[in-house]
């Protein structure tokens, strides 16, 4: 059978599955659709974590981005990983012990203040917004590469889907949903990743096949290095970036990842302190899985597609390059028609564009795998895109009807029509993502740093201050937040908005990018805190044994 | 008063675990894939290079032993201090 007739039976099949779960796992009640009752095993709630965390761009692009970063990649590779560590050690068991429904809750409740709760409100919800655009752009790029519709129409059948069972099933609808989509996804990566290392390595575990070696006995990375020499390029196993940054990047995104709030929530929803610590555990394991195989396969592509191209005959190339000649991912231009393709390091020779995405969505082409492979892989692109895109709409939904409509402007309505306004706001947000997914405005891909830098720089340590230390207080808090948060958002701006010509080493404070700046504004927030709340008020004393509350299990 | 003590001891405990959990997930994470990834990198298993396998491997497999081990060590101190759940 062919690629298309495949993939709408596969992609079919799957999206009937979750449509299913969602009318299966409806909620009744604002405990339901925020929390899922609370009521989730760690397992179920392990990989509904993992399919939310993993996004359109790990699936899609990550392995690509690698694959031309190098050793560079680490700062994803760890960065994306190290802060479930810090999540489930630092906040994770601490929050649920809390056992109300959102962040905003935590800063507005500890820190005794509408004011705080407002300034957190505020950065979930445009740290969710500026996420979920790309995601809904990723559900439409997958549709129109593998099924050949437009674009729009593609966000549209997204949004279609996403609406149903966020805005029916609210968070309960969402976490079994993400269960499924947890294991299409996982699937969809992994088999075309066993069958290129067995293919290339003869080691059918990928992690494995990574440090083994090729036919001609040689290893893989060494003989990467090699080709990369060869070529011009830098080498593949060590770093291009300086270490400060490096450093600052990765440590950015691990607090980041742990500040984010629809991460966050996801630990309302099990029943117990421990499950929460152990869900983090699993969590961890099952992304784990994806991101230690990423960079086996930007390796194997890498090596694969040097092969490939390098100094070969334009008319000899496979039938793939064509076809994605024709999407724009790849572009040759035959500068000193020689009629071969030189790809090579200098700028000026090199003949030979190819976009970062084309990695695992044509690997398994290039590697010759089965159609239904192909398939899988489309279906697998937006499992990741759909699950990450509901489980951010959801925490929009909850941070207008509940933080911002229940907890300050109409604290006197029902349960019911709380719900109905969680819906309400469930379904604009859709709609708003869906429209910034058809008109993708032209910074999304900047902005994501911005998402993990404000993270880190607002949220954790407001976090985990509450928990640690019971001095710290209200005014502390806020102006940690609002001092960490300026800082990161106008050194972004400037770098990246206003004068991106200065976005150079040579003008960064002490060497540090704006990807990795959140960390420094993390630190100022922690610092400021601190000063602020040795100069002011004590707590009062409920929030003393609120905190006592919140250390101990039971 | 008791109880006090016994609720400041599981305390204390437990932010012992946790300074000793973290310094090892900077030292493997920051250190060995960072900082001293070079140096590191003069020493190989099989195809890798070490501090680039802890880069883009071993840290990974070490966070999610880190997780394992605290959710071990934290159950334990809960029986002993009779704070768990059940």
């Amino acid at each position: 059978m062919d690629i298309q007739i495949w993939t709408y039976i596969i992609v079919g099949l799957t999206f009937a599955l979750y449509i299913g779960i969602a009318i299966i796992s409806r909620a009744g009640s604002t405990n339901e659709f925020y929390v899922a009752g609370g009521g989730v095993s760690p397992l179920a709630n392990g990989m509904a974590t993992a399919a939310d965390w993993m996004s359109a761009a790990s699936f899609i692009s990550m392995a690509g981005l690698i694959s031309f970063m190098g050793y560079d990649g680490a700062v994803y590779l760890m960065g994306w990983t190290g802060g479930y560590v810090l999540l489930a050690l630092l906040l994770a068991p601490y929050l649920r012990k809390f056992g109300k429904f959102t962040v905003p809750d935590f800063i507005g409740d500890r820190y005794y203040s509408e004011t705080a709760r407002f300034v957190a409100v505020i950065c979930a919800i445009f740290v969710s917004f500026t996420y979920v655009a790309g995601q809904m752009r990723g559900v439409g790029v997958v549709f129109s590469r593998f099924l050949e519709v437009d674009v729009n129409v593609g966000v549209l059948i997204g949004m279609v889907i996403v609406f149903f069972y966020a805005v029916l099933g609210g968070m309960k609808g969402i976490t079994y949903t993400q269960v499924a989509q947890y294991c299409v996804l996982i699937f969809a990566f992994m088999v075309p990743a066993i069958f290129i290392s067995i293919l290339m390595t003869g080691n059918p575990i990928p992690q494995l096949g990574f440090g083994g070696t090729l036919s001609d006995g040689t290893y893989l990375l060494d003989k990467l290095d090699g080709l990369h020499e060869e070529l011009g390029f830098a080498s593949y196993t060590i770093a291009k970036k300086s270490v400060t940054d490096i450093f600052f990047i990765t440590a950015a995104l691990m607090v980041g990842t742990a500040g984010l709030p629809h991460v966050i929530v996801r630990f309302f929803t099990v029943p117990s302190v421990k499950d929460a610590r152990i869900s983090g555990g699993y969590a961890l394991i099952l992304i784990a899985i994806l991101y230690t195989t990423a960079p086996a396969i930007s390796a194997f592509a890498r090596t694969n597609l040097i092969g490939t191209v390098s100094n070969k005959n334009y008319a000899d190339m496979p039938e793939w390059f064509g076809k994605w000649e024709q999407t724009g991912l790849i572009k040759f231009d035959d500068k000193n028609g020689d009629g071969k393709i030189q790809y090579v390091g200098d700028p000026v020779k090199n003949e030979l564009d190819i976009d970062r995405d084309i990695i695992v969505l044509a690997n398994p082409e290039i590697a010759k795998l089965p159609n239904w492979v192909i398939a899988l892989v489309a279906a697998g692109g937006l499992a990741a895109a759909l699950s990450t895109a509901a489980g951010l709409l959801l925490v929009i939904s909850t941070s207008v009807a509940h933080d911002f409509v229940k907890k300050q402007l109409r604290p006197d309505i029902t349960d019911k029509q709380e719900l109905l306004i969680a819906r309400i706001s469930a379904g604009g947000a859709v709609v708003v993502a869906g429209y910034f997914g058809i008109n993708p405005p032209g910074f999304v891909a900047q902005v994501v740093a911005f998402a993990f830098g404000l993270a880190a720089a607002s949220f954790f340590p407001a976090i985990v201050q509450g928990i640690f230390t019971k001095r710290a207080n209200k005014e502390g808090a806020i102006s940690g937040m609002i001092v960490g948060l300026l800082f990161t958002a106008f050194y972004i701006i400037y770098f990246k908005f206003v004068s991106p010509e200065l976005n150079t080493r040579e003008n960064w404070w002490f060497g540090i990018s704006p990807e990795g700046i959140g960390t420094l504004g993390m630190l100022i927030n922690f610092a400021v805190s601190y000063v602020v709340s040795m100069f002011t008020p004590k707590p009062p004393e409920e929030i003393a044994v609120m905190v006592d509350g919140i250390r101990h299990p039971n | 008063m008791k109880e006090n003590n016994n609720l400041n001891h599981y305390w204390q405990k437990n932010i012992k675990y946790l300074i000793i959990l973290l310094s090892i997930w900077a030292l493997v994470s920051f250190g060995f894939g960072i900082l001293f990834a070079e140096q590191l990198n003069n020493i190989r298993i099989g195809g890798f290079k070490l501090g680039f396998w802890f880069a883009q491997q071993g840290s990974i497999y070490v966070f999610v032993i880190l997780i394992f081990v605290y959710v071990r060590l934290m159950n334990k101190l809960d029986k002993e201090h009779g704070i768990s759940e059940e």
